[in-house]
């Protein structure tokens, strides 16, 4: 299956000049980018870890460029995702979003049922990657 | 700059150079900086050069992009900030760089104190810098060859990887004194030979700094009389043989302080004064400086 | 506060008898609207042989302390304080028609109520005889007022958070047909739509509770959809379950229910009343569900040009109200909408400060004092085809719904919740690479359609289908041509 998080899972993958123009366009609007990455996708995991602090400052993406590609070559089958975040007063937020490396494999979720009274049922969705200590998943893929 | 200034026959040099903006660029230096003569050649002549390398790629007449890398030698105050963000704008109009900013630094924003700390302050700058001009200033201070342990020479490696891999994304400035700067490349060919262009910044001669000298006292709404011209100009004169001497730069502090003598003596002399004392400045504003009993003003 | 004839007015003020409202000070040419006032623009369309001044007059004493005739016991109270002031009567050119500007003091509104803020503003005056027609066009809700309500449950930045999307439209879809679909068929819909790439699918304003299928069924089917659809994508989704019911004890069954289901959204009607919308708006507060509300019944008062209460002013009640989501218009969809209005009514819903725009019919400037903004939902009759006009009319904070452009895609609902997101991310990318993606839309689209069969599909089936009719209720002013 393919996690189709952030604001472009349904295109293909994007090559680099694509990522550059995405990231130039953050840059232009005034906003800080960074980078992130994870191996558990669990929608709800929301605190990827940081591929160092947000980039502040910087006017060309060739400056971003450069930290996406040292963080692709560490981890090539960790989720890594490209994030633009507006500070402007009333939005205060991430802007931007988008998955630029993911595993070659990904297992994907499961849905756990626990049955409970008067036909409910409890659900909770478990990411298969995560049955393997952090660090330990993907290294098949 | 258009494309379509080229066409299958004939170039359209004049629109080309329209197109360039570099006219403005060249207007904008001849007026922030009095004289240096020869650098604004230098300058015309590059910004021509890539004018036409970037008209002959146009026209598929070469194919790789010419090394951009440049050093600015002279002594402080000579304009090589300025001029350097000039250059950027040029190197942004012809479409060299793509933001054309400058980032400015110098060794203590490159190179760190303890182990792993040179490579990520180097990266920041680098960072910062893509897309435009970094500058860096004194660079021969990256390179201590006394101190075999220095951290100085990872930021070169990263610097060098940089200007020789990356070059459509940067252009680098080195600059610094010339007898230290030649020095500097003569231990570290890997610079040496990716410089393309040197431009000597002279030191200003008296009539410049005194020209220089009138700009700024009326930018700042002050003017001399004749008695007080005349001081500044003997003191000019003492001054740029004295040693910390820094062009442009000295006459700036020397003004400065001559602004507080006058607002001392105003407020000292105290009663009613007619308006223009107010940015008229006095001789003896002048002539109370150190520079006139042999010592020396920094 | 009385103007020039103030003597000649007073004389008579207080005779018994009727009097002229304008006489009685509901006219104040001279009034300068304090900061803290509450301010209506109205389009009034006086009897025959009815001064407009006089008709809007009456307007500001009918909606504040006035009656139809003189009472003394007036006189006890503050009366000019509470009296409301028209204060400018503007003739609409080419036609019978007046824009009269009345200021209310704050203390004629008890905080936290829209209930009562309509019933004084809109409670009586609608039915006045010497009026042809009313129509309220647009308030200013000052901060001081603004300040007393809870606002949106969530707001848009914190909608976004909770679901982990950003940086463009959400996409959703409504659960078609509307009736009859027993529980289990239904949910089959909500799975489908969800794993294809929707990140919302909707119960209609009309599934409540009904014999075909009640609604504890409903939630349970509909629960099931969106847990296997997050499992099959890794992301978020979320149905809107519709709560709406007969009573307030029963629609907090049903949101309870939805909670303990593990939604992350319910859905009210419009038409459950102001007072149990700000009730669910509390209740989503506290219980941390996104709050959806359909317009149902609306367009009984908001879309003729000369009566009734102007959708913008809709819109900021249900701001102040508090609900995150609202069906605002498509513009280019089959529901009444000229661009302008429908652009004014999204700048209401989501902007802090708005600045007057009378070519979007926004008569005055509105501060919401950091209130969050409400999402604004565009639905009927849009479809992946017009994506670059829905992008560029209605911008990226909103939540696109393309019902029948979703569960009528020839190869099933999955291939036409696909073909949305396609178009969407698409348009997105396009944007943002700075292409004039307006004019370029149909082959932006085209060229995703080359690599991604279901958009290519939705593409040929919907390629013909406009909805290009003459709104019946357009802003005043044209945009005039500079040159």
């Amino acid at each position: 299956m393919r996690i189709t998080q952030g604001t472009f899972s349904y295109l293909p993958d994007f090559d680099d000049d694509q990522i550059r123009a995405q990231v130039q366009y953050c840059l232009d609007n005034d906003w800080p980018v960074s980078i992130e990455y994870t191996d558990d996708p669990h929608p709800r995991n929301v605190y990827w870890d940081m591929w160092g602090m947000p980039m502040f400052d910087i006017k060309d993406a060739a400056g971003i460029m450069l930290e996406l590609n040292k963080c692709r070559e560490v981890f090539p089958n960790h989720y890594v995702r490209i994030n633009g975040y507006d500070r402007r007063y009333g939005r205060q937020t991430t802007a931007l979003s988008f998955i630029v490396n993911r595993p070659k494999h990904e297992p994907g979720f499961r849905v756990d049922r626990m049955e409970f009274s008067d036909r409910q049922l409890k659900y909770s969705l478990h990411a298969y990657s995560t049955d393997r200590p952090t660090g330990e998943r993907y290294e098949d893929s | 700059m258009s494309i379509d200034t080229i066409t299958m026959e004939t170039i359209d040099l004049d629109a080309a150079y329209q197109a360039s903006n570099i006219q403005q660029v060249l207007e904008t230096l001849d007026r922030e900086l009095v004289g240096l003569g020869p650098v604004k050649t230098r300058i015309r002549e590059i910004a021509s050069l890539l004018l036409v390398a970037r008209l002959r790629e146009q026209a598929e007449l070469t194919t790789g992009r010419p090394s951009l890398h440049m050093s600015f030698t002279g002594r402080p105050g000579t304009g090589k900030t300025t001029v350097a963000v000039r250059m950027a704008a040029i190197l942004h109009h012809l479409g060299y760089v793509r933001k054309g900013h400058l980032v400015v630094a110098t060794r203590d924003d490159l190179v760190g104190q303890y182990v792993g700390h040179t490579a990520p302050k180097t990266k920041e700058v680098l960072k910062r810098a893509m897309g435009g001009v970094l500058f860096i200033d004194e660079a021969y201070y990256l390179y201590r060859p006394e101190n075999e342990r220095d951290y100085g020479q990872e930021a070169i490696e990263m610097l060098l990887q940089v200007m020789e891999n990356q070059r459509d994304d940067l252009v680098v400035i080195l600059a610094g004194y010339k007898e230290r700067m030649d020095t500097f490349f003569q231990s570290n060919q890997g610079f040496r030979s990716r410089i393309a262009h040197h431009i000597e910044f002279p030191d200003y001669t008296l009539d410049e700094l005194n020209a220089i000298a009138e700009l700024m006292v009326a930018q700042q709404m002050y003017h001399f009389d004749d008695e007080s011209r005349h001081a500044f100009a003997e003191y000019l004169a003492l001054r740029m043989h004295q040693p910390y001497f820094a062009n442009a730069r000295s006459v700036r502090n020397a003004l400065d302080r001559i602004k507080l003598r006058q607002a001392s003596r105003l407020v000292a002399q105290g009663g009613v004064i007619a308006a223009d004392e107010l940015a008229r400045i006095d001789a003896a504003d002048v002539r109370q400086s150190r520079v006139f009993q042999g010592g020396i003003d920094k | 506060m009385a103007g020039k004839s103030n003597g000649a007015v007073k004389k008579n003020r207080w005779s018994a008898g009727v009097t002229p409202y304008a006489e009685m000070g509901y006219y104040n040419a001279d009034y300068e609207p304090k900061e803290t006032d509450i301010l209506c623009a109205f389009r009034i369309v006086p009897q025959e042989g009815v001064e407009p001044i006089e008709a809007a007059a009456a307007v500001a004493g009918e909606s504040s302390t006035a009656t139809w005739t003189v009472v003394w016991t007036d006189r006890l109270t503050a009366h000019e304080h509470y009296q409301a002031k028209c204060y400018r009567v503007d003739p609409v050119p080419g036609t019978d028609q007046h824009i009269a500007y009345i200021a209310y003091d704050l203390d004629l509104f008890e905080e936290n109520s829209i209930a009562n803020l309509t019933s004084s503003i809109i409670g009586n005056v609608f039915g006045f005889k010497a009026l042809k027609s009313l129509r309220l066009e647009d308030m200013r809700i000052p901060p001081h007022y603004t300040k007393t309500f809870q606002g949106p449950a969530h707001g848009i930045v914190m909608e976004r958070e909770y679901l982990n999307k950003y940086g463009r439209p959400l996409l959703g879809a409504t659960t078609k047909p509307k009736l009859g679909l027993s529980a289990r068929n239904y949910g089959r819909v909500v799975y489908e739509a969800l794993r294809g790439g929707l990140d919302f699918v909707k119960d209609d304003e009309n599934i409540n509770s009904q014999p075909f299928m009640r609604w504890r069924d409903r939630f349970l089917f509909c629960m099931e959809a969106v847990n296997k659809a997050q499992a099959a994508t890794g992301e978020i989704k979320g149905h809107y379950l519709n709560v709406t019911a007969g009573t307030m004890e029963e629609m907090y069954e049903r949101a309870e229910f939805a909670k303990e289901l593990g939604s992350v959204i319910i859905m009210i009607d419009l038409t459950i009343g102001y007072t149990a919308i700000q009730s669910m708006s509390k209740w989503c507060r506290k219980n941390g569900l996104i709050l959806h509300l359909h317009r149902a019944g609306h367009s009984t008062y908001t879309r003729q040009k000369t009566h009734g209460v102007n959708f913008r002013v809709i819109c900021k009640w249900m701001r102040l109200a508090g609900v995150d989501h609202i069906h605002a218009g498509t513009v280019v969809g089959k529901l009444e909408g000229d661009p302008n209005a429908v652009q004014g009514y999204y700048a209401t819903l989501r902007e802090n400060i708005i600045a007057p725009n009378p070519v979007q019919g926004l008569y005055f400037e509105q501060n919401w004092a950091s209130m969050p903004g409400v999402m604004p939902v565009a639905s009927g009759g849009i479809h992946a085809g017009q994506m670059h006009q829905l992008l560029h009319y209605l911008g990226e904070d909103c939540v696109l719904q393309f019902g029948g452009g979703t569960i009528g895609h020839p190869d099933g609902i999955a291939e036409g919740a696909t073909a949305n997101r396609v178009a969407v991310e698409a348009m997105m990318q396009a944007r943002n690479e700075g292409r004039d993606y307006l004019n370029e839309g149909p082959e932006i689209l085209a060229r995703a359609a080359r690599w991604s069969p279901s958009l290519r599909k939705a593409l040929e089936v919907w390629k013909d289908v406009t909805f290009e009719f003459e709104s019946t209720d357009t802003p005043d002013v044209v945009v005039t041509p500079t040159f």
